[in-house]
């Protein structure tokens, strides 16, 4: 316990210590701001001699048109925006159910073991653009009353088709990451198998799944992008294409992709924040 | 039989290997029977199957006079019942102290959340952690975790408590607490079935010792009778390297 009276103060070898890790840290910061300072300029010095940086800054990177495409590609940015948002949720619910039926023990289960893991195997082994393409083009052709043939809603399901694929096997892994003898303590005290999977084994794999989670989730936001590929969605890619196709500048690409970083970059953010914040999630039970 | 615990002709294999064969054992009520026997005996295992956390392979486990391994019985049903606390303490790392106590009587028998907290407090400030309500069990030393454990199994009222091994993974200096909270129990009158190393706590509060080998109970009696004058050559031996290891 230290007291009132505890006047401690550093000792003439700590705080040559303390001068000294001040100094290193002084030289390490000039150093590092030294060569980004050189590389950075040799980069934009590279680029911006370059025989054809006067065309390229016109074609890729003109104000003008910026302000001119912007109202257009933002338009379609918000399309990529809901279609996110849905198939985020959709991609978490789905992948979540695939995992518990994956998990499930018995030979009761089986058939619906069998599915999910057939399911899994399959939408995680095709190429996404394959599955719009299907989706797309293919569902509208069957004529099926009652059947959506909306573009965007379709671009939605081939999107969700695929990623929960991916975010089942994380769920999977986050779930059989928790030890045995969780479910065994939980079971011990009265719990059901399911109450034991809501309230004790799920809220522990969940914890550890949430870095691989925001990356798949990031990973979404981008291939919104593609059901462009279905033309009647006129969302951000497709906007800029229009606009692109008038004037032969491809300005209008760039304000698109800028605007995808305003979505992402603020997601990996958030990703790194809750993986110190839940990843940290002790495990176990054991010493 | 009116026994609260009565086992007859148990038999629980785990593939080829037998771990217990023909396993009888009786446990009256406000007793405290003590499981010895070298590692691997198979003491985890029959806390286990006691617990139904295990299905077994042959015989009957009566609980109040009533077959629980019947598969017709509710299961969960019985296992709220029984207390069990692990090695290990098995605590939920991703709940609270408070929590850990209450997540039971809340999902399983129903009880409003205010009540529950109240309940766990008390039997919080029993084990003297009642001002760690609040922290996950990771900021716990081992020996307060274990007494949360024992707490947790506590607050469903259980008619038997199972201990397997609780204090071998504590450090030495807080075995103590947790043995003391055995103790207490014992003079409240719980039933209650202990596999231990513990010798020492063995001899002190223990109505029967029994000494498992090769799938059965080989020796049963007084502890002064099974640890001091063993009429079985293996319980000697058992006994020799208990006292070699320093443990009696
Ligand atoms: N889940 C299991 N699968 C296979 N074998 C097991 C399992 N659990 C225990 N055993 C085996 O059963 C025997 C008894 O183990 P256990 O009950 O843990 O003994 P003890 O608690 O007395 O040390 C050991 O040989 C062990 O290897
Ligand atoms: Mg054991």
């Amino acid at each position: 316990m230290s007291s009132a009276e505890d006047t401690w103060s550093p000792s003439a070898l700590q705080r040559e210590r303390d001068a000294y890790r001040k100094r290193q840290g002084l030289r390490s910061l000039l150093i590092a701001g030294l060569s980004t300072l050189v590389v950075g300029g040799a980069l934009i010095t590279a680029v911006v001699s370059a025989p054809g940086w006067e065309r390229t800054r016109t074609t890729f990177f003109n104000w003008d048109k910026a302000v001119e495409s912007f109202p257009a590609v933002l338009a379609g940015f918000w399309i990529n925006v809901q279609v996110f948002a849905v198939s985020a949720l959709c991609v978490l619910i789905v992948g979540m159910a695939l995992a518990v039926l994956k998990t499930l023990r018995g030979p009761v289960f089986w058939p619906l073991r069998a599915l999910a893991t057939v399911y899994v195997d399959v939408f995680r082994g095709l190429p996404l653009i394959l599955v719009l393409l299907l989706v797309g083009f293919g569902v509208p052709a069957l004529n099926l009353t009652g059947v959506p043939t909306d573009p965007i809603v379709l671009g939605c399901v081939a999107l969700v088709l695929t990623y929960s694929a991916y975010v089942a096997e994380v769920f999977r892994a986050g779930i059989e990451s928790v030890h045995p003898s969780q479910r065994a303590a939980a079971r011990s005290l009265g719990l059901s198998g399911p109450q034991s999977l809501r309230y004790v084994v799920l809220p522990q794999a969940v914890r550890r799944v949430v870095p691989p989670l925001l990356n798949d989730l990031a990973s979404l936001t981008k291939d919104s992008g593609l059901i462009s590929v279905l033309g009647a969605a006129i969302d951000a890619v497709r906007a800029a294409q229009i606009e692109t196709a008038t004037s032969f500048n491809f300005t209008p690409y760039v304000v698109a992709g800028a605007l995808f970083l305003v979505l992402t970059i603020p997601l990996t953010r958030l990703t790194d924040r809750a993986a110190r914040r839940y990843g940290a999630v002790p495990g176990g039970g054991h010493l | 039989m009116s026994a609260l615990l009565g086992i007859e002709n148990l038999r629980k294999s785990y593939g080829r290997s037998v771990v217990l064969r023909d396993f009888s054992l009786d446990v009256d009520e406000h007793d405290v029977v003590v499981l010895i026997g070298a590692s691997g005996s198979g003491k985890s295992t029959l806390l286990r199957c006691i617990d139904l956390l295990e299905t077994v392979d042959d015989g009957v486990i009566e609980l109040q006079g009533r077959d629980i391994t019947d598969p017709r019985v509710n299961a969960d049903e019985v296992r709220s019942r029984i207390g069990i606390v692990f090695q290990s303490f098995n605590l939920f790392p991703h709940l609270t102290v408070l929590d850990n106590i209450t997540l039971a009587p809340r999902k399983v028998h129903g009880v409003p959340a205010e009540l529950a907290r109240e309940r766990a407090l008390v039997t919080l400030e029993r084990v003297g952690l009642k001002d760690r309500a609040d922290a996950y069990p990771d900021h716990l030393s081992g020996g307060q975790q274990q007494r949360v454990a024992i707490a947790r199994s506590l607050v469903n009222d259980p008619v038997l408590m199972l201990f397997d091994e609780v204090t071998s993974a504590l450090d030495p200096e807080l075995v103590g607490e947790v043995l003391a909270m055995l103790r207490d129990l014992k003079s409240e009158g719980m039933t209650m079935l202990v596999a231990t190393h513990e010798m020492g706590f063995a001899r002190q509060v223990a109505d029967h010792v029994c000494f498992l080998d090769g799938g059965r109970v080989l020796e049963r009696g007084a502890p002064e009778q099974v640890l001091g004058e063993p009429t079985q050559d293996r319980t000697r031996q058992f006994l020799r390297r208990i006292i070699e290891a320093g443990r009696l």
